[in-house]
């Protein structure tokens, strides 16, 4: 795991730890746990209805005009992790496969939008229906036409830039704000290997300004997209929280919430107790309380939350808290071709697949990407090289130039065995048990990645590409798209939430966040987290 | 492959460093020179400066910085000495704690090499230079900035300068990609089946 210090040498501007007001709000309608997109979201459309809203963040804010510096420490062997996640703050134990819990989520104003790269699909029809349509998983409780209104505001909230070129996506009434981002030279490569197969290629979207949008700039080409955007073109959450703020919210970051507490009756929370880093427990009460901090530590506050009348945890009489942990999984094939493929230049993706989405065999969902980050950055081998002067330009020379590869994510079908629990053996920094992920991949998931293979792999040799990589079932790995552990249904005997977003046992309590999905399809899913939050904060202002 | 005045402002502008502005402004409208050495086996040595120093570095830490440069960087690069020694100026304003491991890095550099050939590194021939920094393992030791004598000089000296290098659009053409990473290349190069020249120098396109 790694360690949360910076190095003494290069260092962020953080803020003083103790200089901020983080008491509780007296008078506070909606009180959210978690500045992650979902949170943000939900909190700048409440505050922006005039409603008194707090956020309670556990992880820091950070500042603008240290992202040059955090790109520094990203590229450069030997330097902090720039999003600090690691230490005992955020200890956790993993069983099965094993699942890299802090490479997965960052903590802080922003959640996971700090470090993630910015693809965002919808869902397709078929993903709320898995159960009834192919007797796998469960169906969600809403469909696609109930969400799709919320797709289109969710893409003007995040400034989605996209094109309507792919002939496999659902029906959308509107353009994407932005215009996509054009092809790279090689999708050019790709493209006549993909016609002779007959496989169709389609822009990407993507939540990262094709040109100016929503006071952010457009990409400057950085190439690091993910873990850090210098630029601003890519969406964070931090936008909405700015906004959230200026239309009167209360953001108080390093306040790690530590349990809810219900009223007598076990039927609705009071209050959310949480530490600061000056070691004060505060109790922040609101008449409404929404968990929004990821598909971990959603599933981890309810259990922590325990009590006599919920004693295995709130919102758990159907036992689902925790369970039907899912994830993507990475299928890729990779090779080098005998000309210039032009990879590096920037971090994110022009063109995707998702003709083999809706295939019935097997029925879990692949998404292919045609990869423009293929091989090396000259940057990272420069840096990492055991040599220097004209033998590492050789070397570099060497490496770079002729990497090409088709990336992908595969469908998880939900497992209650695939979970997330408390381990009482270890605790974080507060002394509370750290989440224990149990995580592995099935047969019928391996097959799934084994198609996705040979789809990749015919698309390169027709190439004329020579493979030399295989990312398949044995080396797998996680998307880092933490989903399921609280599942959205209608029978609150097996599942947390319903179509709202809503606890089903405790009246004032809304989970959000892909911990609802109910199935994960295998779209990356931080637009349809987008699109619920949505959905839900309307639901929420309805009670109010 | 000749270094100019935008690949030093495209260097800092990788390490964080915003140009033109108050101490880190710094002055590039005489970029030019040749890429020899200026030192001799004369100079003075390379001593602490403390953290509280606010002239800059001195020109004995920019001399072994820039025969640092001449073993690390290709030989072909030109108007290597103006490059570091601009780089490092402005990289390290304002930075105390980082330019105090800099400098603390080169004195350990500077006595070995007065230790071991009882020559000030930046003096050296370029081979035995070399030598010396493989001899301490620095080529294969990670870049720690607290570590050892070898880890310090990877760190802060050896990566510096390599960052420094290859994030820029002269430093990555040389290896054929004229927008590496860390440098704001804008969205036109990856659109391009090879490098073009006339853009090649061009940031934020």
């Amino acid at each position: 795991m790694n360690s949360p210090a910076a190095t003494s040498a290069i260092s962020n501007s953080d803020s003083d730890d103790n200089a901020q007001d983080r008491t509780p709000s007296e008078q506070a309608d909606v009180c959210i746990v978690g500045a992650g997109p979902a949170g943000a979201l939900i909190a700048y459309r409440l505050a922006n209805q005039d409603l008194d809203v707090v956020i309670l963040e556990a992880g820091p804010e950070f500042s603008d005009a240290d992202r040059l510096t955090q790109q520094e420490q990203h590229i450069r062997p030997g330097m902090s992790d720039p999003w600090k996640m690691g230490g005992q703050r955020d200890a956790y134990t993993t069983a099965g496969r094993g699942y890299p819990l802090n490479a997965a989520r960052v903590k802080g104003v922003g959640g996971s939008t700090l470090h993630w790269q910015g693809m965002v699909m919808r869902l397709h029809e078929r993903d709320f229906e898995m159960k009834s349509r192919y007797d796998v998983g469960v169906d969600w409780p809403i469909d696609y036409t109930d969400l799709r209104p919320y797709y289109a505001a969710a893409e003007s909230a995040l400034g989605v830039a996209g094109a309507m070129d792919n002939p496999y996506a659902p029906p959308r009434e509107t353009s994407h704000p932005l215009p996509a981002f054009p092809p790279s030279h090689s999708d050019s490569l790709f493209a006549p290997a993909c016609e002779t197969l007959g496989i169709d290629m389609h822009s990407v979207p993507n939540a990262r300004n094709s040109e100016r949008y929503d006071g952010r700039a457009a990409c400057q080409g950085y190439g690091t997209c993910k873990p850090v955007c210098p630029s601003g073109a890519k969406y964070t959450a931090e936008s909405h929280i700015q906004k959230a703020r200026s239309a009167g919210a209360h953001i108080i970051d390093q306040a790690p919430v530590q349990r809810l507490v219900h009223g007598d009756t076990g039927e609705a929370v009071k209050k959310a107790v949480y530490m600061t880093p000056d070691g004060t427990e505060y109790h922040q009460s609101a008449q409404r309380f929404v968990l929004a901090c990821g598909g971990v530590e959603n599933a981890r506050l309810l259990l922590l939350s325990q009590s006599d009348q919920h004693p295995d945890g709130l919102a758990n009489t159907s036992g689902a808290v925790g369970r039907f942990f899912t994830d993507h999984l990475f299928a890729g094939v990779g090779g080098q071709l005998d000309e210039p493929t032009r990879q590096n230049h920037v971090g994110f993706n022009t063109s995707e697949c998702h003709q083999f989405y809706d295939d019935t065999s097997p029925v879990e969902g692949i998404k292919l990407e045609f990869l423009n980050y293929a091989g090396p950055s000259p940057v990272n081998k420069a840096l990492t090289a055991d040599t220097w002067g004209d033998e590492l330009l050789e070397q570099l020379q060497a490496s770079y130039g002729n990497h090409i590869a088709v990336g992908g994510l595969v469908e998880q079908l939900p497992h209650a065995s695939n979970r997330i629990t408390l381990n009482h053996s270890e605790t974080d920094t507060h002394g509370n048990p750290v989440p224990h992920v149990e995580w592995s991949i099935d047969e019928r998931t391996s097959r799934a990645i084994r198609r996705a293979n040979n789809i990749q792999r015919r698309i390169l040799e027709t190439l004329g590409a020579s493979i030399e990589w295989t990312v398949g079932p044995d080396s797998t790995g996680p998307a880092y798209h933490q989903m399921g552990t609280t599942r959205m249904g209608t029978n609150p005997n097996q599942s947390v939430v319903n179509a709202d977003c809503r606890t089903h046992e405790l009246s004032n309590l809304w989970v959000v966040g892909s911990s609802v999905f109910p199935t994960g399809g295998a779209m990356n899913p931080t637009l349809t987290i987008a699109a619920l939050s949505l959905r839900a904060a309307d639901a929420i202002f309805d009670t109010l | 492959m000749e270094l100019t005045r935008r690949d030093v402002i495209a260097a800092l502008t990788a390490a964080g460093i915003s140009v033109g502005a108050g101490a880190m402004s710094i002055e590039l409208t005489d970029f030019g020179g040749s890429s020899g050495k200026s030192a001799s086996n004369t100079v003075s040595p390379v001593t602490n400066q403390g953290s509280t120093a606010t002239e800059g570095l001195s020109e004995a830490v920019i001399d072994l910085l820039d025969a640092v440069a001449a073993v690390i960087y290709p030989s072909t690069v030109e108007n290597r000495r103006e490059f570091v020694a601009r780089y490092t100026q402005a990289r390290t304003a304002n930075r105390p704690a980082y330019r105090e491991g800099m400098v603390d890095a080169a004195v350990e550099l500077d006595a070995v090499a007065r230790d071991w050939y009882d020559t000030p590194y930046a003096a050296v021939s370029s081979s035995t230079a070399d030598t010396l920094l493989d001899n301490l393992g620095v080529d294969t030791a990670d870049p720690i900035d607290d570590g050892t004598i070898s880890e310090q000089i990877r760190f802060y000296l050896i990566d510096d300068l390599l960052y420094a290098l290859y994030t820029t659009p002269t430093g990555g053409s040389l290896v054929g990609i004229e927008n590496p990473i860390g440098h704001p290349g804008g969205i036109k190069s990856y659109q391009r089946p090879g490098i073009n020249t006339d853009s090649n120098q061009q940031s934020n396109e």
